[in-house]
């Protein structure tokens, strides 16, 4: 299955946390389409991630079904790097391996079969995204939190681009945020992003709300919706360039 | 019978992925039982108990914990099927990796902790590298790109194993080992060891604690790797 092939993803709903059938049976997400999935901490806004990235078979503690174009996967699919339909920009974005930036992306793109010149292409990307500029020598476990997740996405558009992109809490990183969905949306793909912020919630064309465990309900993104999206958006910028104009260390007393 | 050796690093979280591995092995009408080998102390058998299978400890003490397992293979399949099990599933105890306790005729199982690095599989030797599957656990808390450099690294040292990524908290990969265990080889008579057991015939083998060299005898290894015999 190659990625022009993934015309839809099917989640058809498990249970909840107390082990009774959640409301929504079945969502269906096509090319193109960015998905948000909201509720409150500790919900299981994860968990279902988890379940499209493991493309569950009722194998899962929530017992969901994900199927691709409406079959279940092959087996291999589900497993091997090279083969794997989905992406994952997960939250936690601390490096444990005790590698240079180098030699991390040269085997990560090793093993999703990839070529290994890429890696340059992967820390221009992640350097656009934020801060203090990431080198090919620097160590990973070196880096701080924002330089973590910016090569993270930027590994994700560039090694482990795949069709489906599952996002999770993007906004928390101190990374440029929309620039980073657009980034990991890319063309024609089908995009999950876990949120708590509400410019990327209203930039999805729907939203399913989890609680206690469960796909609750679904919203649709109104037209009014998003008025509110854009008059937020602006608002959301100008904090951004406040933030920038107080790193930087200058003084913003004028602006306001 | 089946017989599963479970090993791994210590932490790497064998008992929790055997816990949900043996619920999902009797949704399938499947008849566990556990041996929990450990060197000096354990309480992993309480967890094992509240499953209600049939259970039993061995602890080492002064004997190699993985040559204790090797030597106990025979009596812990006469007890379990004694038990009425049909799958017998012995969690080691390994902790020096030079050994490798899998019989030719079971399903050996490795259990790999993520967090450890990507360096880990290169250092864990026959336990991994002659192992059927090889469970990497605590993927949740490293990235996709780190579990996947990680998978890498082993496929290096063992293109020919199957690897279930695991999750002992939520049971993740329990239903695909049941699956693989359920499938796996059925124990015969004259079973034969996958790898060798280490040269270890030292004066410190038999309890020789003073440190000088001048002590010691048998076969020893120099630092510089050079190995000699050294007495009558």
């Amino acid at each position: 299955m190659i990625m022009s092939e993934i015309i839809n993803l099917t989640i058809i709903g498990g249970v909840n946390k107390d082990g009774v059938d959640e409301p929504i049976r079945s969502v269906d997400i096509c090319r193109g389409e960015i998905v948000g999935i909201v509720g409150p901490t500790g919900s299981g806004k994860s968990t279902l991630i988890d379940d499209i990235e493991q493309l569950a078979q009722g194998d899962t503690p929530t017992g969901r079904t994900i199927l691709i174009n409406g079959e279940k996967p092959d087996a291999n699919i589900r497993v091997d790097p090279r083969k794997k339909l989905v992406a994952q920009l997960s939250q936690n974005m601390h490096f444990l391996a005790d590698m240079t930036v180098e030699e991390f992306l040269q085997m990560h793109a090793r093993s999703r079969g990839k070529d290994e010149g890429l890696v340059t292409r992967v820390i221009e990307l992640a350097n656009t995204l934020a801060g203090e500029p990431i080198a090919a020598h620097h160590h990973l476990t070196a880096l701080s939190g924002g330089q973590s997740r910016s090569l993270m996405t930027a590994d994700i558009a560039v090694i482990s681009d795949s069709p489906v992109v599952l996002i999770d809490e993007i906004e928390n990183a101190g990374i440029k945020k929309q620039e980073a969905l657009q980034l990991l949306a890319g063309e024609g793909k089908i995009v999950v992003v876990v949120t708590h912020d509400p410019v990327l919630a209203l930039m999805s064309s729907r939203r399913i709300v989890i609680r206690n465990g469960g796909m609750a309900d679904i919203i649709t993104t109104s037209l009014q919706e998003q008025d509110v999206c854009d008059r937020i958006t602006e608002v959301d910028n100008w904090l951004m360039s406040l933030r920038e104009t107080i790193r930087r260390g200058d003084i913003v007393e004028g602006i306001a | 019978m089946k017989l599963v050796v479970v090993a791994g690093t210590p932490g790497s979280g064998k008992t929790s992925v055997l816990l949900h591995t043996i619920k999902a092995l009797m949704r399938h009408e499947k008849k566990p039982a556990v041996v929990k080998v450990d060197c000096l102390w354990t309480d992993d058998d309480q967890r094992f108990k509240k499953l209600n299978v049939p259970v039993r400890v061995g602890l080492a003490r002064d004997m190699c914990p993985d040559h204790f397992t090797i030597y106990n293979t025979e009596e812990m399949l006469k007890w379990a099927e004694k038990e009425g099990a049909d799958v017998l599933l012995s969690e080691t105890a390994g902790l020096c990796l030079r050994c490798a306790p899998y019989p030719d005729e079971c399903l050996a199982v490795c259990v790999i902790d993520v967090t450890t690095g990507p360096n880990t599989p290169l250092k864990v030797g026959p336990l991994l590298t002659t192992a059927d599957i090889v469970v990497m656990t605590k993927g949740d808390l490293v990235s996709q790109a780190e579990r996947e450099v990680f998978r890498e690294r082993v496929l290096e040292v063992n293109p020919g194993c199957n690897i279930v990524e695991a999750n002992g908290l939520t049971g993740k990969g329990a239903f695909e080992l049941g699956e693989l265990i359920r499938s796996g080889p059925d124990v015969c008579d004259n079973m034969v060891l996958r790898y060798n057991p280490p040269l270890a015939i030292c004066s410190l083998c038999t309890g020789e604690t003073r440190v000088a060299r001048k002590h010691h005898m048998g076969v020893l290894r120099n630092l510089d790797g050079f190995m000699e015999y050294k007495g009558e």
